[in-house]
């Protein structure tokens, strides 16, 4: 780990001028940053220290039915505050489903949000990587990339965003606050990840100094609470990323299904919205058929980019089983394996 | 640049100073603190070895720097046992062989005490093992770990049982 000058702000305000300086970083958990300090991918020369911001660390439900969470609030907080739990069940099955009880307990919903790529190539320092050092290529393209992404990729990058809690909250419309040297502004959250194109070093719309400080969900995202699921296919049942998932969600009337939300993980490096899928749904009778065409529309655009052609299918497959679940409506608590396919009771498919 | 920094560690208050910033909890409680019943497996956050309670929430001490965690009480397994008397986790650790080489243990045990307090898994194996998923055992003991942390919450859970009764 390189040194570093460490600085405790007091308010958000010190706190953006000691981050508008070349070279500084944010320091929520630092269970990303501090293990990518470690391992040489990151080297700030300033962290400015989050932790004792006043006000950032409040789930507010506000009276028109919208919620607002700070920016510190812990990602198993957030995951078992009961009210948010019950008006946003795919979320909180989507945080549960990442990384471990310890960590979830540290991280924070803005350092969740900002974590960067698990590419195996930008962790290792002796790789080429673009991300890292842009212009140096990229080690990825002809190496052992599997687990890279199938949509939104281009030459110099085909990584991957890891966050599970991203892919229902872009579903959900989420909207994230922003301060900066510039003052208060928001932004979709769908809007706040960028795709690679030429310049992967550049992963989001914020400028330096900006500081998230809190994430919003609308009213109507709401109205989904009974009919959404988050679905994860990992290489092992849990404390491993996304091959792939899928947030799901509709409001079923009449029998029919009318606005219906559907977003993909681990296949892009941003939370994939699948509007074209949604738009399959809407006014169709939930069932197979329907969801087997909004899962061809979802990867419609879907490009292996290297050794991972499998992934198309297999997010077709999570889209269909993802939509199958919320059809069949969210369960009363959190499945004991939060967005695994399998399930402990035998022949039961899994979720409750 | 030197820094000092206030900690309540195993129920004593002490002061640290610290001649380098990138100092995490982990290496403050074994390097400069000599509690080296922590254990460092990955120092990355991937085999929870290392997990403590920090303000009574089970962590990743390797993943933390110590600097934020100024003002924090922190609880190790050093501090669990009240003298000779092993605390009702530890106990079902040894009843049910929730170890072989026992690199895990402290880290196994830190994480159930911290998973009981959360109340979210109750007696229900799956929760527990999903509970304690955070935990890697290279001995795979992990079926007498998920028996022991069942007992022990049971244990923990009767005197309250009986206080309400
Ligand atoms: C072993 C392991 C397994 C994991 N598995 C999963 C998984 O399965 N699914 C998953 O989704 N995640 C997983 N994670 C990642 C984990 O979710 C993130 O490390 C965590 O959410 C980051 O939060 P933090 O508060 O620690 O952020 P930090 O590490 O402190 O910060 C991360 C980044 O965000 C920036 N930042 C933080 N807060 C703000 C803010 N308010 N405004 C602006 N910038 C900010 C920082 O500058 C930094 O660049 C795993 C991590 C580990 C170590
Ligand atoms: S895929 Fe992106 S992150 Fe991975 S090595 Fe290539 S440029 Fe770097
Ligand atoms: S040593 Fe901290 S998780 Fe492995
Ligand atoms: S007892 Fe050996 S690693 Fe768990």
């Amino acid at each position: 780990m390189n040194l570093f000058d460490y600085v405790r702000p007091a308010s958000v305000a010190e706190a953006i001028a000691a981050a508008s300086e070349p070279g500084a970083a944010y320091l929520a958990a630092g269970t990303n940053l501090l293990d990518l300090m470690k391992g040489g991918m990151s080297r700030p020369m300033r962290l400015v220290d989050l932790s004792r911001l006043p006000g950032l660390d409040r789930i507010d439900h506000l009276p028109d039915g919208s919620v607002r969470i700070g920016a510190l609030v812990r990602n198993a907080d957030l995951a078992h505050d009961a009210a948010f739990a019950r008006s946003y069940p795919a979320i909180a099955e989507a945080l549960l489903s990442g990384a471990s009880p310890q960590l979830r307990n540290a991280a924070t919903v803005g350092g969740n949000l900002l974590q960067r790529t698990r590419c195996a190539y930008f962790y290792d320092v002796a790789s080429a990587c673009n991300k890292r050092q842009p212009g140096a290529g990229c080690d990825a393209r002809g190496g052992e990339n599997r687990l890279h992404a199938v949509l939104g990729w281009s030459e110099a990058c085909i990584a991957t965003h890891p966050s599970d809690f991203c892919v229902p909250l872009v579903a959900l419309d989420a909207v994230v606050e922003i301060e900066g040297s510039s003052g208060r502004r928001e932004m979709a959250l769908e809007a706040l990840h960028r795709l690679p194109g030429d310049t992967p070093h550049r992963e989001s719309a914020l400028a330096p100094g900006d500081l998230i400080v809190a994430l919003r969900l609308p009213s109507e995202a709401r109205a989904f609470a009974p009919h959404a699921r988050y679905l994860k296919l990992r290489e092992r049942t849990s404390y491993a990323f996304a091959l792939v998932s899928a947030a799901a969600a509709f409001h079923i009337e009449d029998g029919a299904i009318g606005a219906a939300r559907l977003a993909l993980g681990g296949v892009a490096a941003k939370p994939w919205r699948a509007r074209a899928a949604e738009a399959v749904l809407a006014g169709a009778r939930p069932g197979d058929e329907v969801f087997r065409r909004a899962a061809e529309a979802a990867l419609a655009d879907a490009r292996p980019s290297g050794d991972n052609a499998f992934k198309i299918e297999l997010a077709r497959r999570v889209v269909r089983r993802a939509l199958a679940l919320a059809a069949a409506g969210t369960p009363a608590r959190v499945p004991a394996l939060p967005a695994s396919p399998f399930s402990s009771a035998p022949g039961a498919i899994h979720g409750v | 640049m030197n820094f000092s920094i206030s900690l309540t560690v195993n129920g004593v208050r002490r002061e640290v100073g610290l001649d380098d910033p990138r100092v995490t909890l982990l290496d403050l409680l074994r390097e400069r603190l000599h509690l080296t019943g922590t254990k460092k497996g990955c120092d990355r956050g991937q085999c929870g070895a290392c997990t403590v309670l920090v303000d009574g929430r089970r962590i990743n001490a390797c993943l933390a720097l110590a600097l934020s965690q100024d003002g924090a009480e922190v609880l190790t397994i050093e501090g669990v046992a009240r003298g000779d008397q092993l605390h009702p986790v530890q106990a079902a650790f040894i009843a049910h062989d929730g170890f072989q080489c026992g690199f895990c243990t402290p880290g196994q045990i830190m994480s159930a005490i911290g998973l009981i307090g959360e109340g979210q898994a109750g007696g229900d194996p799956e929760r527990v093992r999903e509970g304690m998923s955070g935990n890697l055992c290279r001995c795979g003991a992990y079926a007498g770990i998920t028996e022991a942390v069942i007992e022990a919450q049971e244990k923990l859970a009767a005197p309250a049982r009986r206080r309400s009764a």
